[in-house]
């Protein structure tokens, strides 16, 4: 049937929900990982506690489209360079998309989209906002970086 | 599906050849790029997969699967620490089922790998098995390939053991581990409906719960039944497939790959013959790292056996079998899905049927048979296929 409708994409869009570092909040994370799932979307979740490396493994050996990053301890701007640093590292930074959610400053969020971060989804956002972000920004085609 | 690649089939073959270069290099990003493709069936997939094939066959491919919650996922992340403790690499393909609603899914294997992160030696994928039926099977067995040129020394998959599906995928490994827990007389019940005859190690994870002795004593009590030949026998192998070498002829029903692997299981109706692999049984409490180290012994017990006597070459054989004749289906029923959207797609025959102006058979019939006519028209010419690709 959808393989009927044209240049859509033919993949589900896979994308690792993470939580990295010491922050043991996952509430949001899991919410996130069910509306994710009911969009259609394979949500890899990564568990608590994870170290940016760890994070940097699984999406690259996942392949995911679009890693969500969940942060509540305020650490978000030492934790999320070393991913961005991770991804680059494995040439998988250029075509994930990057997105953070959870309690970030304000005036921190610029700095996170200087480093990549395409989007930062605070308390509040409603679902589907994210959810057509994320529809709408993961590329259709991934490249051919390897 | 869409297969018309005609056009940019240099192009997609080019890029094959780069992302096999990549991938035989060591390249992570290739191995996970390649299964990405693998998994999408992206136009060349095939392409990609046959190069692939000449690197493989020197992994032991472990299927892992079980009931939920019986602790496979826990099992299989100290199974790779126990490998990569003794310096062998290890890959990883995690089944999860998808939602039939959205066709979306969470894969949570990863969450019990908590032993090995950071050591890209272990490389782990999550697998939908985003409803499709039989591809996921094909899908599971080209990303172990694609492990397997990888260089990975051990290649475990890990299935929920419930439906044909996943018992067909564990099917295509050279080792298969059931795993159950004591305190659900269920497990057993369900061994009985199609898993025991496919267990070359049977896990008894929790074995700290009560229950244990009772489990194990069943077990060993089925799988002695299961080879002894007789009453059991017959039970069992009915499903099975019969005689030696079956396997091979019997692809009558869709459920023909299921008899492919089989061989060997019914091999062992001729009980107790000298050379038999005798289905082990092993205790574990995988959250404690309790009895893997047995565990590991009995696989590769088994993985020699399967070098020492002609068990393995007829496991490779009938995984072959099993793979040709997918391969075959899959591209079948492709051209025939295309035939169908030629002819105005399924709705509107199904709809010319409910209006009464004919009839399945028929429009079935007006489907198949110009196929047909045309491989009679070849046969007759030439024998050369491949053009599905």
């Amino acid at each position: 049937m959808s393989a009927d409708t044209g240049r859509e994409r033919q993949r589900p869009i896979r994308c690792l929900i993470a939580k990295v570092g010491l922050d043991g909040h996952d509430r949001g994370a899991h919410v996130i990982a069910r509306a994710f799932r009911d969009a259609g979307f394979e949500v890899v979740y990564s568990g608590l506690h994870r170290a940016p490396e760890e994070i940097v493994q699984a999406a690259v050996q996942e392949d995911v489209d679009v890693l969500g990053i969940s942060i509540l301890s305020g650490a978000h701007d030492t934790l999320v360079p070393k991913v961005v640093e991770g991804l680059e590292e494995y040439g998988a930074f250029a075509d994930t998309l990057l997105i953070v959610g959870g309690i970030i400053p304000e005036e921190d969020r610029d700095d996170l989209r200087e480093m990549g971060v395409a989007a930062v989804f605070g308390p509040g956002t409603p679902m589907a906002e994210t959810i057509e972000f994320v529809r709408e920004n993961t590329p259709i085609e991934p490249d051919e970086s390897a | 599906m869409d297969r018309n690649d005609s056009g940019d089939d240099s192009e997609a073959a080019a890029r094959n050849r780069r992302l096999v270069a990549s991938l035989l290099d060591g390249d992570h990003r290739a191995l996970a790029r390649t299964i990405s493709r693998i998994e999408d069936r992206a136009p060349g997939h095939r392409g990609l997969v046959s190069h692939l094939h000449p690197h493989t066959g020197d992994a032991h491919v472990v299927g892992v699967t079980g009931s939920p919650g019986a602790g496979k996922s826990t099992l299989v992340d100290k199974l790779a620490a126990a490998y990569r403790d003794r310096g062998e690499t290890v890959g990883v393909v995690a089944v999860d089922p998808a939602s039939p609603y959205s066709g979306g899914s969470v894969l949570g294997d990863r969450i019990r790998m908590g032993s090995t992160v950071g050591d890209m030696d272990v490389f782990v994928r999550s697998m939908s098995a985003r409803g499709r039926l039989g591809g996921l099977s094909t899908a599971t067995t080209d990303a172990v390939h694609a492990l397997d040129a990888f260089g990975k020394d051990v290649v475990i998959v890990e299935t929920v053991g419930a439906g044909q599906n996943e018992v067909d995928i564990v099917r295509t490994a050279d080792t298969v581990a059931v795993v159950v827990q004591p305190g659900s007389g269920d497990d057993v019940q369900t061994l009985k409906a199609g898993i025991l005859e496919i267990g070359d190690v049977f896990v008894v994870n929790k074995a700290d719960m009560d229950g244990v002795d009772r489990l194990v004593a069943e077990l060993e009590e089925m799988l002695h039944r299961r080879d002894a030949g007789g009453t059991a026998g017959s039970q069992f192998a009915a499903g099975a497939g019969g005689h030696h070498g079956r396997g091979l002829e019997a692809d009558d029903a869709g459920t023909a790959e299921s008899a492919g692997r089989r061989v060997d299981g019914t091999g062992s109706d001729a009980a107790g013959a000298d050379g038999e692999w005798a289905p082990r049984v092993v205790t574990t409490v995988a959250t404690a790292g309790g009895g893997i180290d047995d565990l590991v012994a009995a696989f590769d017990d088994h993985a020699q056996h399967l070098r020492e006597s002609d068990a393995g070459a007829e496991r490779a054989l009938s995984r072959h079998a099993a793979e040709i004749r997918r391969l075959a289906r899959e591209d079948g029923n492709a051209l025939l899905d295309a035939e169908i959207r030629r002819r105005g797609g399924i709705a509107s025959l199904a709809e010319r049927v409910r209006a009464g102006e004919t009839d399945p058979y028929a429009v079935a019939a007006s489907i198949v048979g110009p196929i047909a006519d045309c491989v009679d028209a070849a046969r007759d010419g030439d024998d050369g296929g491949g053009e599905t690709e």
